[in-house]
């Protein structure tokens, strides 16, 4: 490990203490599903699905009725795939019952993640259907609609509930008298309700949404002529009046009456929109990826759209009628990407469960079926290698519970279209070879006593259960006694315990002890949130010597069955996993209680036997101190260690792997391609300054940790540096290291040295801080700190490249490529105070004293020792080619008070700043 | 006496660390979980940590007061599972509203004490809401995903028992945390809303604490931190925040996205790491501490504490480090959409 390549260099952010800026929150509305809807007001126009509403769509009407909710979900599906923002559900019909219907058709959204993502406006004439669908969303959804129809007690009390919900609203513009036909009583109605609600219910105005009455134009009657003109006035009156409200309405109405002519009614939408957009109208329920562009309507189409909504002549309705008589209503073709539906069955099969889609998996199951020899293969083959990806994405945290969840389902479906054929082929097995098969085996599965946690076990059940596994689940808390006396009596094939709490791991260790007790043979598996590998070999498995196998996660658990359960495969299997247990096993127990401390000055005696008598220090080529001011960042940059780059931003991988990783590998191109065009800038437009200081001076150890520093520049007064030295007890022939073991002593008359350094690449940092926060810039001002802490550490190589070439030059003759210097494949360290080697930080006192830092680079140190700029290192140079890297590890008393005595602190003092690294408690 | 909100307003608030983590210190057995009145209850009791309000007082008193001691501003009461659905696990569902009530009384006894040794700190008492065992926007039953275990208004009735019973014991705000599931939360802030008016109660400053489960940043039921964050404004919430299943380090960007977008108060109060090999939390105090101090100093946080694994030594540590750093600054509010 690299000393210098810490990321907390970053954290310390002590820069924004005092300089924090309030932040301004606008009055938006906010709308959530899975994830947040904030309607800003750049955003020209939010589209709301209308398709999954039974008044508007026969055929989602009939499936709701039918209960073929799956399919009805694949409406609501393709209306989030062709653009709808907001997701209306209406299930207003005679023969519904709606509440139910609702509730259910919600719940079941809720598990599509893909779907639920988006906000979900609750749409019913029925206020109990609304309150039933006000009980099912997590997210703050929009309530369709309240009015004052019934008075204004009625919408008082439905608004209130509307606010204990967090729901927005839409309030129709109707009152005791109905409803609002012109533009003055539409923007009367909607004013008055504003009152209302924003004066007696306390409700937020940036929460309503007026819907301003959308009527049928061009219907033959001439009153109608002018309804979307009065619509669209209406908008702009009551967007002004109150600003911070909202305008949608039913946009289909306004073409009724060409109802059956698609493409006149879709040119109608467009026209339509476009003018009343304009005026302010800020959302609509449209039919969601059948909305033509404006300007890509047929030229004369638009111009009769465009005289009939405006109201622009006297004939506008049977021109357009005459038009609409010409146009052959071509059916349009949804768009969606099907380029997967090419790929190999086993492409396809993948894609589906990755997905959660249901569609196609039948037809491909049995395609798959048809090419593979048995019938179980497709399972163990296709399917699993899918659910395997599954695992993979929802580990690496591309994928969130709901989608495993969803993937699960689409396995159970496919696996449904196998399971005949899978018993056709036992009975066949049975006739041909007579007697009884087994079924693919009995497992129990428990959440152990103590642990309520149970959405892991449920899903392991659900995979196994796909597999044609029979499962006997018993819930959660489930004792000892109630999991081996159900065992016994189901003579279950296998037990799987699953726990998240701490207290369950002892319990499974009760489990296991249990099963030997009781003389069990079947195998124990274990899962859950805390368990570990580890865990499981060191304290479960020697309690049970049947099989006790850790299962990482659910997708795993079939291949790890499907051996236990395969007399054949069950022998090696064990055997091997025992052989890995017994392994970690070991390594465990020689690490963990081997843990035994030296008394102080056993460890000092035992230090690194350096043969000084064969070494002769380099005098560097000066002494004293050396500044380099706004040193070329483009020759820096040739320096740059890009993995902790990478690992600043969560993503995990070698570089330049990681580029192509079949994971983040995309992310990670892109984020590389960001940061390097970022970093031309800084280069090319000097954003960052970077300045540096070095200082070599003699210096002899003169004590077992202490060094003495006796610069030859009077300016530069002397002074003693303090070590601190492990003091665990170490294998035999191993020393107990100090840094102050690689100076020579003053005992052996050689002259030694040691050097200091403090760089920078953070100088003027701030003022594109600055600005990026007025930008609301979070990625840019993230993307630019992380690129200076590169630029530091590169500096850092790069000065410690030429001290060990030229200006101290004990390896002149060094010829390292980046990766090597990466690897630190050079002689000599450069420990930082503060970090493992030597983690007192106050120590860095005296560097920045030798090296007069502040004044020389413009870094200063905190009140917690903390470096300012924060894309800043410092440490020592040791040039010794015996000096390595340790970590100090924890230390005793003995060390503490000797130390203590050597800084001149009292005890307490020491032991503050020593405290992660004292072995006894305070 | 200062108000919360004074108090917030001039410094970084801390609130305690776990309670589960000390009890566990006690190593208590079976026959002290049941103490006298429970000896003969028919289910094992064992782990049953709230029950401890009734037959332990004293270790709950304790715990409390280490706390206060550490240089807690807020405690949380011993009543993370204290409702009839909880505590059906026990077969103890009738015992909600009693164990509210008295986890309630203890906490708040130990603040006063605490309050009057030194009037200028007031200390206060948060109502610990816990998440529940049963979810309203998940379905137990894999193959049938529009199941619930349990109905919205089931939710509400047991929560509002629940406040009912803190409100009586007399605590001094009202804590939803641990949220893995959002309408839960919801079901809590309409059970509070409902209770404060049928009731005719002022109602008390509501805190709110999601959790963020895993890398993908969004808590268990799906949702992304702003849009729980949007999803729970209505409560118009004293503070929203984060606590438990990540440590301070994973926390971090989740909390300086929450101190972007939250209006009100922000808190955290992270796990003492994560979990080793063996569930143990082994996070230093001073590493803690130091994670802490960083959010504090990037000015994310009003309140900061703890959640699993962290003991006294962990608030003491934290309210060390972050006792000169000024809070977070709440957003300004316009009504203009400029």
């Amino acid at each position: 490990m690299s000393v210098t390549t810490l990321n907390d260099t970053t954290t310390k952010a002590d820069a924004t203490v005092n300089d924090q800026q309030r932040r301004i929150i606008p009055p938006f509305m906010r709308l959530s599903g899975l994830e947040p809807l904030v309607i800003r007001p750049e955003a020209n126009f939010i589209n709301i699905g209308e398709r999954t509403n039974v008044t508007g769509s026969k055929k989602f009407a009939r499936l709701i009725r039918e209960g073929h909710f799956e399919e009805a979900l694949s409406v609501a599906r393709q209306q989030v795939e062709s653009g709808a923002q907001i997701l209306d559900v209406n299930m207003d019909d005679a023969l519904l019952d709606g509440e139910k219907a609702m509730t259910t058709y919600l719940n079941l959204l809720a598990a599509e993640p893909d779907i639920s993502r988006i906000p979900v406006m609750i749409d019913s004439s029925k206020f109990s259907v609304i309150e039933a669908g006000l009980k099912c969303v997590q997210g703050k959804c929009i309530v369709n609609s309240i009015s004052l129809k019934e008075g204004e007690e009625k919408f008082i009390e439905h608004a209130e509930i509307c606010k204990a919900f967090g729901a927005a609203v839409v309030v129709m513009a109707f009152d005791e008298h109905g409803q609002a036909d012109t533009e003055d009583k539409r923007v009367e109605f909607s004013h008055r309700a504003y009152k209302i609600l924003t004066e007696k219910v306390n409700f937020p105005p940036e929460d309503i949404i007026f819907d301003l009455n959308i009527f049928a134009i061009a219907t033959g009657i001439e009153e109608h002529n002018n309804y979307a003109v009065e619509f669209i006035n209406a908008t702009r009156r009551v967007k002004e009046l109150m600003p911070l409200t909202k305008v949608s309405g039913g946009v289909s109405n306004v073409s009724f009456s060409f109802r059956g002519n698609e493409a006149v009614r879709e040119a109608m939408h467009s026209v339509f929109l476009y003018h009343a957009i304009k005026a302010g109208m800020d959302m609509g329920i449209v039919n969601a990826g059948a909305l033509q562009i404006y300007d890509d309507i047929e030229p004369q189409l638009r111009e009769l759209c465009e005289d009939a909504i405006l109201n622009r002549r006297e004939d506008a309705t049977e021109r357009l009628i005459t038009f609409a008589e010409t146009v052959k209503a071509k059916g349009k073709t949804v768009e969606k990407d099907e380029s997967w539906r090419l790929g190999t069955v086993e492409e396809r099969l993948s894609h589906s469960l990755v997905n959660g889609i249901t569609d196609y998996i039948e037809a491909d199951t049995e395609e798959a079926r048809q090419k593979y020899p048995r019938p179980l293969d497709v399972i163990e083959g296709p399917l699993m290698d899918g659910m395997n990806i599954v695992g993979d994405l929802f580990g690496s945290g591309k994928m969130f519970l709901p989608q495993v969840v969803k993937s699960a389902r689409v396995m159970k479906k496919s696996v449904a279209v196998l399971t005949p054929f899978i018993e056709e082929e036992k009975l066949r097995m049975q006739a041909e070879h007579g007697g009884e098969i087994k079924s693919a085996g009995k497992i129990l599965l428990a959440t152990v006593k103590g642990d309520v946690h149970d959405i892991g076990k449920n899903i392991v059940g659900v995979v196994l259960a796909c597999n044609g596994y029979e499962i006997i689940d018993l819930g959660v808390m489930v004792p000892a006694e109630k999991i081996l006396q159900t065992a016994k009596q189901e003579q279950v094939d296998i037990i799987g315990l699953s726990g998240l709490i701490t207290p369950s791991l002892d319990e499974m260790v009760h489990v296991a002890r249990e099963m030997k007790r009781q003389q069990f043979e079947v195998p124990l598996i274990i899962g859950g949130a805390t368990t570990s590998r580890t865990h499981t070999a060191v304290k479960i498995a020697p309690e049970y010597q049947h099989g006790v196998v850790h299962v990482l996660d659910a997708s795993r658990s079939v291949t790890v069955t499907g051996s236990l359960l395969n007399k054949a495969l069950k022998k090696n299997f064990l055997g091997d996993l025992n052989q890995e247990y017994n392994k970690l096993n070991e390594s465990f127990r020689n690490k963990k209680p081997v843990k035994q401390y030296l008394p102080f000055p056993v460890a000092q005696e035992n230090k690194t036997a350096i043969n000084w008598d064969n070494f002769t220090p380099v005098r560097p080529a000066f002494t004293g101190i050396k500044k380099f001011e706004n040193y070329d960042l483009g020759e820096i940059a040739k320096y740059i260690d890009w993995q902790p780059f990478f690992i600043s931003w969560e993503l995990h991988g070698k570089f330049p792997q990681i580029l192509t990783d079949e994971v983040v590998g995309e992310q990670a191109t892109n984020l590389y391609n960001d940061a390097q065009a970022m970093l031309k800038k800084i280069i090319a437009e000097k954003w960052l300054g970077a300045n540096a200081v070095i200082g070599l001076y003699p210096a002899n150890a003169i004590a077992a940790d202490t060094i003495q520093v006796t610069p030859e520049q009077s300016e530069i007064p002397p002074v003693k540096l303090e070590f601190l030295r492990q003091q665990i007890k170490k294998a035999p022939g191993q020393p107990n290291l100090s840094l102050a073991d690689f100076i020579a002593p003053a005992a052996t008359g050689k002259q030694d040295y040691i050097g200091g350094f403090a760089v920078t690449a953070g100088v003027g940092i701030e003022k594109w801080l600055e600005k990026f926060k007025e930008e609301h810039d979070d990625y840019s001002s993230i993307m630019l700190k992380a690129l200076a802490d590169r630029l530091a550490e590169a500096f850092t190589e790069l000065m410690h490249e030429r001290v060990r070439k030229e200006f101290w030059g004990y390896a002149s003759a060094e010829h390292l490529s980046n990766e090597e210097l990466i690897k630190e494949s050079y002689m000599g360290i450069r420990p930082a105070p503060g970090y493992p080697a030597c983690p007192e930080h106050t120590e860095k006192y005296k560097l920045f004293d030798l090296l007069n830092a502040t004044e020389n680079t413009g870094i200063t140190l905190t009140e917690s020792l903390a470096m300012y700029p924060a894309a800043s290192v410092s440490g020592w140079y040791f040039a010794n080619p015996e000096a390595k890297y340790f970590g100090l590890g924890k230390i005793e008393k003995d060390q503490v008070e000797d130390y203590a005595q050597r800084k001149g602190w009292t005890i307490e003092e020491a032991e503050k700043w020593l405290r992660p690294n004292l072995e006894y408690d305070m | 006496m200062k108000s919360l909100q004074d108090c917030a307003d001039e410094r970084v608030l801390i609130i305690d660390g776990a309670m589960g983590t000390m009890i566990q210190r006690y190593k208590l057995t079976e026959a002290d979980y049941r103490g006298t009145r429970f000896a003969d209850y028919p289910s094992d009791l064992k782990g049953n940590n709230d029950l401890l309000n009734l037959t332990q007082p004293q270790i709950i008193e304790a715990i409390h007061k280490e706390y206060l001691e550490a240089g807690a501003d807020i405690i949380e009461t011993n009543t993370f599972s204290c409702t009839s659905i909880a505590m059906a696990d026990y077969d103890m569902q009738e015992l909600a509203y009693e164990l509210n009530v008295e986890g309630a009384r203890i906490a708040k006894k130990a603040a006063q004490e605490y309050t009057a040794k030194n009037p200028d700190k007031p200390r206060f008492v948060a109502g610990a809401i816990g998440p529940l065992n049963k979810t309203l926007s998940l379905s137990p039953d894999v193959n049938n995903p529009g199941y619930r275990s349990v109905t919205f208004d089931e939710v509400v009735a047991a929560y509002e028992e629940q406040i009912k019973g803190l409100s009586d014991g007399g605590v001094d705000i009202l804590l939803i945390e641990t949220i893995f599931d959002t309408l839960n939360c919801k079901a809590a802030i309409f059970a509070i809303k409902k209770y404060f008016r049928e009731s005719g109660k002022p109602e008390l400053p509501i805190m709110i604490s999601g959790t963020i489960t895993d890398a993908s940043g969004r808590t268990l039921s799906g949702q992304t931190l702003e849009a729980f964050y949007i999803s729970v404004m209505h409560a118009n919430p004293f503070s929203v925040g984060l606590n438990c299943a990540l440590g301070g380090q994973q926390m971090r960007p989740y909390v300086e996205e929450l101190s972007n977008i939250a209006t009100c108060n922000v808190s955290c109060y992270p796990n003492a790491g994560l979990p080793n090999a063996f569930g143990e939390y082994d996070e230093e105090p001073e590493d803690t501490a130091c994670i802490i101090e960083d959010f504090a100093a990037s000015g994310f946080v009003n309140i900061v504490g703890g959640c699993c694994g962290t003991t006294p030594d962990h608030i003491r540590h934290i309210a060390e480090h972050v006792k000169r750093i000024k809070p977070r600054q709440r957003p300004v509010l316009t009504r203009t959409l400029a």
